[in-house]
Formats: structure tokens, C-alpha cells, sequence
């Protein structure tokens, strides 16, 4: 029933201020999850999509708070869950467009588990991770991301844990799809969400985002004017990986099977010797170095760093569900009551 | 179809199947049920299995049972006490003797009562040998060797030659019964048509068997029970699993919706999802969480999305479902919660049957956070109740949980099928296109939201765990909204009152002891209440299906006895709900936790007792 109700003729030109609900936003002020927001509201309106095919699901913290400023269908659940929810959305009507919004506490502590398995199904959405490296709502604890020896609330002399790669864990659950974004970077963040719709199946945006309040400065290397064009690497499928402000560095493959950062001009370094990106090949090798790669050793990978083509878990549910469909003799519930080893009486 | 040197008519026959739990004394039981079934007879039946899948061999603890129970008359119980008991080895009979009647039949695979297998049984000495079973009738047949003997040129490995044992003694029981085979013989021929060695090899058996039986001495008669005299209709046998997932099927296609069902695999509730995977030939979607909690939250999202969902689970998962729950109390989404409820607390007794999810049921969550709690009673009605519980989830815009337990779950009996026409409908409260929409608006009767399903031009809104504004369904910190919000969601419930039937009593209002009881001890205690009177005891049974709500004419019912005894496997859950409903009644209890249902045996000496007392 709802499937049928979803297909309907190209909508009318829809515009950011179109996305935008009738609620006060009340994230502080200089957070970067308003970039975002600004970010989403633009991508949306250029996707070609019917307003009320769009669905925004969240979990719990600062950046879950997110659907209620769009308006789209929203839901604001609990925290951790919101992949999970997400995904029966999805399985129960293919038709909607799903944005999945959760913080890196959200998804990655509390809801690691549904993370990695909408991952590893490859069920057709856009999670947007919000990357501050600390739990902002419950106001200051290390979240899974948070670099080891950080000072905060619940570790006050340092913390003792690794961090997460986001990137890391998301190849290790088979990821097909994964871009990388930063707050402030509106046009990267819109024009990386643009190409996570056309993806078939779960597309990760990781938004490296700054919580002003506690973790203020998190991402500098990569967001001061001063330094982040030396630090930010945007990649583009069939570009090659040059960076810096003159655009004159670059990478290339090292001996040791590892990257190593080159100034073209010098010791015989041309462009010709730059890597070009691939983003399609299903080989996560290169993607996984790249997306491992941190500052100040290497820039900072952005843009889209793997986008591998595979169906989608709910394609293949419905494919399968009209095959056996074709196939069974059984076509309703009487049919499957008076089915098998039946008497009179 | 033989001839008979006596033929004993009896009203009603249990026979409980025994072994190692590879023996398949599951299916030689099943096919005796589905061929009395056949035959026109009433059955109930209840597997009794070790949770392990290959139990340690020859132990006690790796035994597998299978009871069933057929009659000429109503069957309610896969009974207490055998008439006969099979037992594949020692150890199978060291655990099922003490449930042979006086003078029953037992008829043992003597090839496996050695020296080894006794000493792994705890057996001092041989009972084959010494006098124990003196007053049974011991029936010995060398059941593995004659089966080895019947197909030493069948071709096929020694291992597949034992595993067709099963059918020898199946063969046996069908002749002492008078059964014809042929309903197994088609189930072998199917079960194993790219076999065809095994089809051959496991009919011969089954007349080896057969033959057997009527050749040997030992068999100086046989029973004989004619068929039942039931509703006229079509019948089959159906598993209270089984029904549940149809139920869920039925309410989905009444409804118009397709059927999502979220889950994660736990004993005792695994067919129903597994039943449901099935079914993609009606549309059904199945999803398998990676916990308990995602099968929950990907039902959730499937409400949100416009499908009937449902969530499957057992005790500890529907403790993991607790949040999410909540959550679906909180958005008003329909949802149907299945809790097939095991022996706990922990993981405690995952294969065997118990009610002690009730208070978790009735209370489980966080906050006020009320919804309705629903209980199958019999196998085939689980049918039944999967498809009211559907109905009020849908047309009342709530989750609802839907209680059955292990007894019920694996317990099979012949149903009486239904037509979908029969069926009452199923109206879902979907908001359209161009309706003035608002969130949480209601309508006046059943304080139902409307379902605005995503994809509805028009209808964007925000649903969500955070207190929501009444009508507009913004998110709202306003104390006399909370106070509110929190009065609606109480009533709600509440009105689902209007919706259900009163309580039914069998017997008569001025009964001297009324039994109540609830959900899946429905057939001991009807047995041991209609038995009783018989013999003229003053004595009448009031069994509840709808927990929360209750039905409307529970105190008038409940205040109309001087004595009332609630009994429940648990210790008691029910009793201590009613009390604090009807705080000025006095409430008797009846306890059981052993995982094991209640006999008609010992529930008519504590009746009796209760009678006496007086």
C-alpha cells in the first residue's frame, strides 16, 4: 500500500528554505552542526525528490536533534538505535530516502552494533556521522572517537582508551560507500551528500564537526585559515591526490606499501607521479590508507574516498520476494490455511 | 486391516516417544499425531527436549520426549501419565518411568540396554533383568538389530541404517493402535524424494516394524480408539507457534498492510520467525537483527514506515526490547511484541514452559508506560489472539504484547480451519493526502492517533521519544502537558475495554470455588475442573485471555465466589495484579515452577482440598 502511494510524477523545484521545519534551533551558537544543517537543506533540494519521500532518523545527543528542523518525515529515537530504525524504514518502504543522523557517540558507542551491521547489509540510506570527538549533550565525557590521553569529565587525567577510526571500522564492515566532510565546508558537505544519494546502499558521511563548547578545536589543523590547505587532501574519483596551498604537494606510493607525502618540483617529482583516486575499485586497500591517514604526518583525507557500486540489501529482498512469489502456488492466507495435510470432519 | 486376538476400546490413549536426542523421537511422534489426527481422533501434543542439540549420549539430561494424547472425546492436555511409554535406551526409560501409568505399557529397544548405556543411565543393575518393571507391561524388542537385520542389503551406510531405528517402533505403535501407514509412507517419500534409497529403506522399516507387532507373542492385544466426535469442518494440525505467525499473517492481509516482522533467534520462539521467512510468497518481510534490540528498532522503523510490524522474542529479549518499547508506547506506533515465555529468570530453562513474564509484561519499562498485554491459551488459538492482539495494535495505534509460552509454542493439536471472510475486519487509522493533519490529534472513541505514513505528500511531521505537545506533537517541557500526555496514554489503554469480550465462566455462579487462571494452563485446568464436575463438585473456571485490560465484568465475575483460587507457573504474578486491582477480594493461590505444566492430578487434589475446606 505505501509502496504505491510513493510513486508519483517529478515534484516541483524544491529550494533549501523548502526543507526548513518551523522550529527554533537550539544547537549553541557556533556549533558546526548548523553548517550541516545549512549543508543537508541544500543537497536535498537539488536531489530531485519529492519533499515527502525524504525521512530523517536519529538517535540520541546533540546532532540527533536534527530532524526536528527539517521538513521531511522525521524521527527523533533513541540513542544508538537509530540505524536499526532506520533500516526497518527502509525494508518496509524502499521508495523513502533515508538520512540516518548520529554523533560519533551515538553511533559508534552506544549503537556500534547497529552501525556496523546496516554496514555490512548494505541497506540503501545516507548515514551522517557528526565527528566531534566528545559527548556534547551529556556535557563533556570522551566519546569512542576522543584521542587517547584527552582531558574531559569521566577522564580526568587522561583517557586510556584507543580511538575509533570511523573509516576503519566501517571497511572492516564492508563499507561501499564512504566520504568525508568537515562542518564549515558547506558546499564539499552538500555536494558529498548529493553523490551518497545516488549510491546504491549504505553511504557514510563522516562530517569532522567542531563542538565549541567542549572540544572546541578539535579538527583545527584541518579548519584554521592558516594551515588547512596543507592539511586537507580533497579526493575526486579520476583526479589526482594534490594538496597544499600552492597545489604542489601530492601523494605517492612508498616503497613499504605505505603513503608517502611528495612536492612536486622536487627531487625529480613531476604531476605524472601523483596517485590518481579511484573510488570505484571494490579493492578497500588504498581507500583504507587514505582514510587512515591523520594530520600533521599526512593531510587529512575529504570528499568521496570509496564509492563501490553493489546492490542494496532491500533490492534484493524485494527480488527475492517476487521470485518466490512467482514461484508458490500459495498467493493468499486461505491458500496457505487449506495448504498441506488437511481432513474433513 | 489385521487380524486381532483382543481388541481393547478405550476413550483417550497418551504415548510418550523416548530416546537420545538424535534418536528422532520428535518426528516418530509428530507422524503419530498428524496420522490420529487424520484418523478423526482429538490430539494434543507436547515435545520435551533437551535445550542442547546433541546432548551427551545415553545420559539422563540428553533425553528427548515426545507426549501426545488422542481421544474419542475433547482432548485439552497431551495428558499426565502415559499408557505407553517407548524408550529408545536406559536412559530414556530412567527418565519417563515415573511417568508410565500403573500397569502401562513400556516397550524398550532391548539392543540398547548394555552394560555401558545402564552405567551412563545411573542404572545399579539391569531392569530389564530384575523385577522393577514387574508390573508394567514390558514389551522387548530387539529394535536395532532387526533393523539392521531388515536392511543388510539395502545399500546404504551402516549410520543411516541406525537412524532409520525410529521407524521400527513407530511401525510397532501403529499396529497396536490399528493405524495405517500410509500418511508416513507419503511423508518418507517426500521428506527424502532425492533419496531414494532412504524413501525404500525407511518404509521397509516402518513395516518391519509393523509386522513385527502383530507377529510376536508379546503383543497379546490392542488398543483401539475411535474418532472423535468434533465440529464438522476442515482440520489440520497446527503448532501454537505456527498459529501465532499465521495469526500475524492474517491480521496483515486483513488490514491491507504488508507484514515486517524484526526479530532475533531465542528458544522458544525461533518458528515463529522462522515460519514467517517462509512466507515470502505473501509478501512478508523478515528482517534478522544482529540483537534483540535491533529486532525491535527495525520493527519500529517498519511502523513508522507503513508496515504491520512485529517483534518475536522470549523472556530475556523482551527485557532487552524494553527501551525500544517504551519508545513505541511513546510515538503511538502499532506494534505487535510476541513474548513466547520460557523458565527464567536469566537464561534459566530455555526449552521448557513457565509464566513469569507477566509483571515484566504489565510493567517492564520506564516511566508510565502502559500498553496491552494479551495471552493465547491453547496451540491453535494462538491464532486467534496473534490476530486480536494485531487488531487492537492497529486499530488502536499502540504497541500490544502478545504472551504465549513454551507449552503452547511446541505443543500441537488438530484446529478447525478458518476462513479469512470469517474474520472480523481490521481498520487502520491512515491519514491522507490533504487531511488538516496534526500529529497527535485523536478520535473521540479509542484516543487513537492517525498514522500519516512517510511518502504522503503533505503530511511531514516529527514523531519521537521526547514528551510531545498534545494535538500538535511538538516536543514540549510543559508540566501540565506531561501530566496530560501521561492521563492519555493510560486511558487509552484502558478504553480497549470497550473492545474485548467479557470474561467467560464455565460452571455455575454460585460454584463454591472458582479457578481462575490465565493463558497457556487453559486445557489442565479446564480438564480438572470438567472432570471434577462430573462428579457433581461445586466448582466453575474463569480463564483469562486479556490481561490489561481486563475484561469489564472481571469483579462482578471475580466477587460473585466465596473462594478463589489463581493459579499460575509462577509465583504468583496474576494472583498479586488482581489483588491490586480488586484490593477487597481474597485470592487463593496455586503455584508451579518447575518448567513443567501443571498435571490434571495434582490440580484436582488441591481443588478437592480447596472444596473440603469449606
Amino acid at each position: 500500500m505505501a509502496d504505491t502511494l510513493l510513486k508519483q510524477p517529478a515534484p516541483e523545484k524544491l529550494t533549501p528554505k523548502d526543507f526548513k521545519s518551523d522550529q527554533e534551533v537550539r544547537w549553541c551558537p557556533g556549533c558546526g552542526d548548523h553548517g550541516v544543517l545549512n549543508s543537508v537543506q541544500k543537497a536535498m533540494a537539488l536531489m530531485g525528490k519529492p519533499k515527502e519521500n525524504f525521512a530523517v532518523i536519529s538517535g540520541i545527543g546533540c546532532s540527533s536533534r536534527f530532524p526536528y528542523y527539517m521538513d521531511t518525515y522525521g524521527f527523533h529515537s533513541i540513542h544508538g538505535r537509530a540505524a536499526a530504525i532506520a533500516s526497518g524504514a527502509k525494508s518496509a518502504n524502499p521508495d523513502l530516502e533515508i538520512l540516518q543522523v548520529s554523533g560519533d557517540g551515538d553511533a559508534l558507542a552506544i549503537g556500534g552494533n547497529h552501525f556496523i551491521h546496516a554496514v555490512r547489509r548494505n541497506i540503501d540510506m545516507t548515514i551522517l556521522l557528526f565527528n566531534n570527538e566528545i559527548y556534547g549533550l551529556t556535557k563533556g565525557q570522551y566519546s569512542p572517537t576522543s584521542k587517547h590521553g584527552m582531558v574531559t569529565k569521566t577522564s580526568p587525567f587522561g583517557t586510556i582508551e584507543q580511538p575509533f577510526h570511523p573509516a576503519e571500522l566501517a571497511l572492516g564492515a564492508q563499507s561501499k560507500f564512504y566520504a568525508r566532510s568537515i562542518d564549515t565546508n558547506i558546499k564539499l558537505t552538500s555536494e558529498i551528500l548529493l553523490d551518497a544519494t545516488k549510491h546504491r546502499g549504505t553511504s557514510i558521511v563522516e562530517v569532522l564537526q567542531n563542538c565549541v563548547i567542549y572540544n572546541d578545536g578539535a579538527h583545527s589543523l584541518i579548519t584554521d585559515k592558516n594551515t588547512k590547505e596543507e592539511y586537507q587532501l580533497v579526493l575526486r574519483h579520476g583526479e589526482r591526490m594534490i594538496f597544499g596551498k600552492e597545489k604542489n604537494k601530492g601523494l605517492v606510493m612508498g616503497g613499504n606499501g605505505k603513503l608517502v607525502v611528495v612536492t612536486i618540483g622536487e627531487h625529480g617529482i613531476t604531476e605524472q607521479d601523483i596517485l590518481i583516486h579511484d573510488a570505484h575499485t571494490p579493492d578497500p586497500h588504498m581507500h583504507w590508507l587514505l582514510s587512515n591517514m591523520t594530520a600533521p604526518e599526512y593531510p587529512v583525507a575529504l570528499g568521496v574516498i570509496r564509492d563501490v557500486a553493489a546492490l542494496s540489501y532491500e533490492e534484493k529482498m524485494v527480488q527475492q520476494i517476487k521470485d518466490v512469489q512467482e514461484q508458490s502456488s500459495i498467493k493468499c492466507m486461505d491458500d496457505l490455511l487449506n495448504s498441506g495435510d488437511t481432513w474433513e470432519v | 486391516m489385521s487380524q486381532k486376538t483382543k481388541v481393547i476400546e478405550k476413550e483417550e490413549v497418551v504415548i510418550r516417544f523416548s530416546g537420545d536426542s538424535g534418536d528422532g523421537m520428535q518426528l516418530t511422534g509428530t507422524q503419530f499425531s498428524d496420522t490420529s489426527a487424520l484418523f478423526g481422533n482429538d490430539v494434543a501434543t507436547f515435545p520435551d527436549y533437551p535445550a542442547e542439540i546433541r546432548a551427551p549420549q545415553g545420559t539422563v539430561g540428553g533425553v528427548s520426549g515426545f507426549q501426545l494424547h488422542f481421544g474419542h472425546t475433547e482432548v485439552n492436555t497431551p495428558g499426565d501419565y502415559a499408557d505407553v511409554l517407548v524408550a529408545m535406551n536406559p536412559a530414556a526409560l530412567k527418565a519417563n518411568l515415573k511417568w508410565v501409568k500403573a500397569s502401562g505399557t513400556i516397550i524398550v529397544n532391548e539392543d540398547s540396554f548394555t552394560e555401558r548405556n545402564l552405567e551412563k543411565a545411573g542404572y545399579d543393575s539391569d531392569p530389564l533383568q530384575d523385577d522393577k518393571l514387574a508390573d508394567y507391561n514390558l514389551i522387548k524388542a530387539r529394535v536395532t538389530s532387526l533393523t539392521k537385520e531388515c536392511l543388510k542389503d539395502s545399500g546404504l551406510d551402516q549410520k543411516s541404517i541406525l537412524r532409520s531405528k525410529n521407524m521400527f517402533t513407530l511401525g510397532m505403535v501403529y499396529w497396536m493402535f490399528d493405524r495405517p501407514l500410509a500418511h508416513t509412507e507419503e511423508f518418507i517419500g517426500s521428506k527424502f524424494k532425492k533419496h531414494p534409497l532412504v524413501v525404500e529403506a525407511n518404509k521397509k522399516v516402518l513395516r518391519a516394524g509393523y509386522n513385527f507387532a502383530k507377529t510376536i507373542e508379546a503383543l497379546a492385544y490392542n488398543y483401539s480408539v475411535a474418532p472423535a466426535k468434533i465440529k464438522k469442518g476442515t482440520y489440520r494440525n497446527i503448532t501454537g507457534n505456527k498459529a501465532t505467525a499465521w495469526g500475524l499473517i492474517a491480521a496483515a492481509e486483513k488490514a491491507g498492510l504488508p507484514l515486517f516482522c524484526g526479530s532475533y533467534p531465542i528458544t522458544p520462539a525461533t518458528e515463529i520467525l522462522q515460519e514467517l521467512a517462509a512466507r515470502k510468497d505473501l509478501g512478508v518481510k523478515t528482517f534478522q537483527a544482529e540483537d534483540e534490540i535491533a529486532g525491535i528498532c527495525t520493527a519500529i522503523g517498519a511502523s513508522f514506515a507503513g508496515n504491520f510490524a512485529v517483534t518475536t522474542t522470549s523472556g530475556p529479549g523482551l527485557a532487552l526490547k524494553t527501551e525500544a518499547a517504551g519508545l513505541a508506547v511513546m510515538t503511538e506506533l502499532p506494534l505487535v511484541i510476541v513474548n513466547v515465555q520460557r523458565g527464567g529468570p536469566s537464561t534459566g530453562l530455555p526449552t521448557k514452559t513457565e509464566q513469569s513474564d507477566l509483571m515484566q509484561a504489565i510493567h517492564g519499562r520506564s516511566g508510565e508506560c502502559p500498553m496491552p498485554v494479551i495471552a493465547a491459551s491453547t496451540p491453535s488459538n494462538c491464532f486467534e489472539y496473534a490476530y486480536r492482539a494485531s487488531k487492537i495494535a492497529l486499530e488502536h495505534m499502540t504497541p500490544v504484547i502478545l504472551l504465549t509460552d513454551g507449552f503452547l509454542a511446541n505443543g500441537a493439536e488438530p484446529w478447525r480451519i478458518p476462513k479469512m471472510a470469517d474474520l472480523s475486519p481490521i481498520t487502520v487509522p491512515l491519514a491522507k493526502e490533504g487531511d488538516d493533519y496534526m500529529p497527535y490529534a485523536r478520535d473521540e472513541e479509542k484516543l487513537a492517533r492517525k498514522w500519516a505514513v512517510p511518502g504522503t505528500k503533505g503530511l511531514e511531521h516529527r514523531i519521537g521519544g521526547l514528551e510531545k505537545m498534545d494535538v500538535t506533537g511538538t516536543v514540549s517541557y510543559v508540566p501540565e502537558n506531561h501530566q496530560v500526555m501521561t492521563d492519555i496514554r493510560s486511558e487509552r489503554v484502558r478504553r480497549v475495554a470497550n473492545f474485548i469480550p467479557d470474561l467467560p465462566v464455565k460452571g455455575d455462579d454460585n460454584a463454591d470455588v472458582l479457578v481462575v487462571g490465565w493463558g497457556g494452563t487453559y486445557g489442565h485446568l479446564t480438564t480438572a475442573v470438567r472432570e471434577l464436575q462430573a462428579d457433581d463438585k461445586s466448582i466453575a473456571l474463569a480463564h483469562f485471555n486479556y490481561i490489561l485490560p481486563l475484561p469489564k465484568n472481571t469483579e462482578e465475575v471475580l466477587k460473585r465466589y466465596k473462594k478463589v483460587v489463581v493459579c499460575e507457573l509462577n509465583d504468583g504474578q496474576f494472583a498479586e495484579y488482581l489483588r491490586s486491582n480488586f484490593q477487597d477480594i481474597k485470592f487463593e493461590q496455586y503455584n508451579k515452577l518447575q518448567g513443567l505444566p501443571f498435571t490434571v492430578k495434582e490440580l484436582k487434589e488441591k481443588f478437592n482440598q480447596l472444596l473440603e475446606e469449606k
